[in-house]
């Protein structure tokens, strides 16, 4: 009889040509698809050099996507650029997007259909784990594992314990994929998952979308997961068959693997959710905030929420309305193909006339790099995934994090609020 | 592997951002890296570190960015060896990846102070903190992971397999 395991355990064993794998375990195993980006690939290329090999294990397997500091903001950043398209060009990496083609990595990946169920991803970036919501094993490395990921095809993986997390119910009012994860990460901590993998399963994943998965796989990271991964069902299978025509596998957990925690979680209780700096886990659920928290600048966008949905919550609040009088607010669709439907949508146009600034897809912002940096004592509300001390800009700033239409509204309100003050009701289509 | 020096003691949940700061990351020039390691927590730290250094701090050491300039930065500003009650699992690898000795010990953590004279022996697990004169006892390195220490990092570690499958 074969020992049971989770879905993490049976990716990972699948993939190191193993039929069983117990938590713990140090294996190499091959892997599907390496990622890199402009800040990561240059130290990567730097230490692949070193290896002394003139091939890339596959040039089909590798994607590179200068995303972080692109368009270039300065000429250090371009020297970098330029490093990383002269290596893709002499490996012929097949999946390298240049500035114009490109898009927020994590948001990118999936669209072009280069991440299937039943992979194994790494990316030197952290938020690699977003793919779990496509039922695939996808984590973040460093720049060394990048480099002889493309040297050899394969990485060396601790196989992790994994916390189960039952959804039941259904969604309710404003509420989105962001409050579920920022929920779950104010309920478990940062460190919370640290080492283990986060499995969803359960009947509430029905009424999460694609983009809510996304959102809540990418924040795995954030409670110190090594991944996030979700059970695949239709509404994976439609987006895939959308998307790509890699072959896929599923991989269910079996009914008696071992977790190391269960939490079962009502997401018709879960409220619209704010993280206060200078933690993801320091949260709040939007009407416990009783003191007015006055913002300088609205950041909607990044690879946690930067997609179609993001955008349309959005701009259904920013319709007819202004962004408050000294507040900025900018919004980053996240690839070329989320702005041209945004475009299509009239979604855009919305944003201008309320005031917003539209930016090209970049990761800028999200992590202090170049468009939206904040000055000594700012405040932000973002959509993006972390408000660690200096994130956004100098480190006497403070970043929270909210979902796109706590964002929104409070753009309007000047301050940290929900759209309801502004007489929308949530449930209302 | 035995390290000795001074401790620098910071707190739970010390992040990458505040290791290295995104604004840095336009460079991956491990000297440029080391002159702002951890500007953001403590201004003077790079003026305080001296070679052979000890880095201790809380949980959820290193928590954040996948940025390996995080581990490159503590590295090249002469920091020896870091101690924490837990590091977060990319700082983890990265740092065993290109050889930055790292050691988890909680009680260790609690029973150093900041400026403390620290003794880490990482294959054994003992670390000592001579100015108290008490003695902690951490988990040694999994074999695997030692291998790969042993090889110089695992650029070193890849080399060797590459040759054996030659």
């Amino acid at each position: 009889m074969a020992k049971p395991m989770t879905m993490s355990q049976k990716i990972l064993a699948y993939h190191a040509g193993k039929e069983y794998v117990e938590p713990g375990d140090l294996i190499f195993a091959n892997v599907d698809l390496v990622l890199g980006n402009d800040v990561t690939t240059p130290v990567a290329i730097k230490e692949f050099e070193k290896i002394g090999i003139d091939r890339v294990f596959d040039k089909d397997k590798i994607a590179i996507v200068p995303d972080h500091f692109t368009p270039n903001k300065d000429i250090k950043s371009a020297q970098q650029c330029k490093m990383v398209r002269e290596f893709a060009k002499k490996y012929e990496i097949t999946n390298y997007f240049e500035v114009g083609e490109m898009g927020i990595e994590h948001a990118l990946l999936p669209e072009k259909g280069l991440v299937v169920p039943g992979d194994l991803v790494i990316g030197a970036d952290s938020h690699t784990c977003t793919y779990g919501a496509l039922g695939a094993f996808s984590t973040g490395i460093g720049s060394t594992d990048m480099a002889c990921a493309m040297a050899t095809g394969k990485c060396w993986f601790k196989v992790p314990e994994a916390i189960k997390f039952v959804l039941y119910g259904k969604k309710t009012g404003w509420t989105s994929g962001k409050d579920i994860i920022l929920h779950i990460i104010g309920m478990i901590g940062v460190d919370g998952a640290l080492y283990k993998s986060m499995e969803y399963t359960g009947e509430g994943l029905k009424s999460l979308s694609m983009d809510d998965r996304f959102t809540i796989a990418n924040m795995a990271i954030e409670a110190g997961a090594k991944n996030g991964i979700f059970e695949v069902d239709e509404k994976t299978i439609e987006y895939v068959k959308h998307h790509s025509t890699k072959p896929y596998k599923i991989f269910k957990a079996d009914e008696d693997a071992e977790y190391s925690e269960v939490y079962e979680i009502d997401i018709s209780k879960i409220k619209p959710t704010v993280a206060f700096p200078h933690l993801p886990e320091n949260t709040k659920t939007i009407d416990e905030i009783t003191e007015k928290i006055y913002i300088d600048q609205v950041v909607i966008g990044s690879c946690t929420n930067g997609r179609i949905e993001d955008l349309r919550i959005a701009a259904k609040i920013l319709k007819g309305r202004k962004v408050k009088k000294g507040l900025r607010c900018i919004i980053f669709p996240a690839t070329q193909n989320i702005y041209k439907q945004a475009l299509k949508e009239g979604l855009i146009e919305i944003f201008i006339d309320a005031g917003c600034v539209v930016s090209t897809p970049t990761c800028g912002p999200c992590l202090g790099g170049h468009m939206g940096i904040l000055a000594d004592g700012e405040k932000a509300l973002a959509t993006t995934n972390r408000n660690f001390v200096g994130r956004m800009g100098h480190p006497n700033s403070e970043v929270y994090l909210s979902s796109p239409a706590i964002a929104a509204a409070s753009a309007v309100l000047g301050y940290i609020g929900s759209p309801e003050e502004l007489g929308m009701k949530g449930d209302e289509e | 592997m035995i390290f000795k020096g001074k401790a620098h003691k910071y707190y739970d949940n010390i992040d990458t951002d505040v290791i290295i700061p995104a604004r840095y990351l336009n460079t991956s020039d491990p000297n440029e890296l080391a002159k702002h390691c951890l500007e953001d927590l403590d201004k003077e730290f790079v003026n305080k570190v001296q070679k052979g250094d000890i880095l201790v701090a809380g949980k959820n050491f290193g928590c954040g960015s996948s940025r390996e300039h995080a581990p490159i930065a503590i590295k090249a500003c002469g920091v020896s060896c870091v101690v924490a009650k837990s590091f977060a699992r990319i700082f983890y690898r990265n740092a065993i990846n290109i050889g930055l000795p790292i050691v988890e010990c909680e009680e260790a953590v609690d029973g150093i102070e900041a400026g403390d004279e620290v003794e880490v022996d990482l294959v054994n697990g003992i670390i000592k903190n001579l100015t108290k004169g008490k003695e902690f006892k951490a988990k040694p390195f999994p074999e695997f992971m030692q291998n790969i220490m042993k090889a110089g990092g695992l650029i070193e570690f890849v080399k060797g397999e590459l040759k054996k499958d030659a």
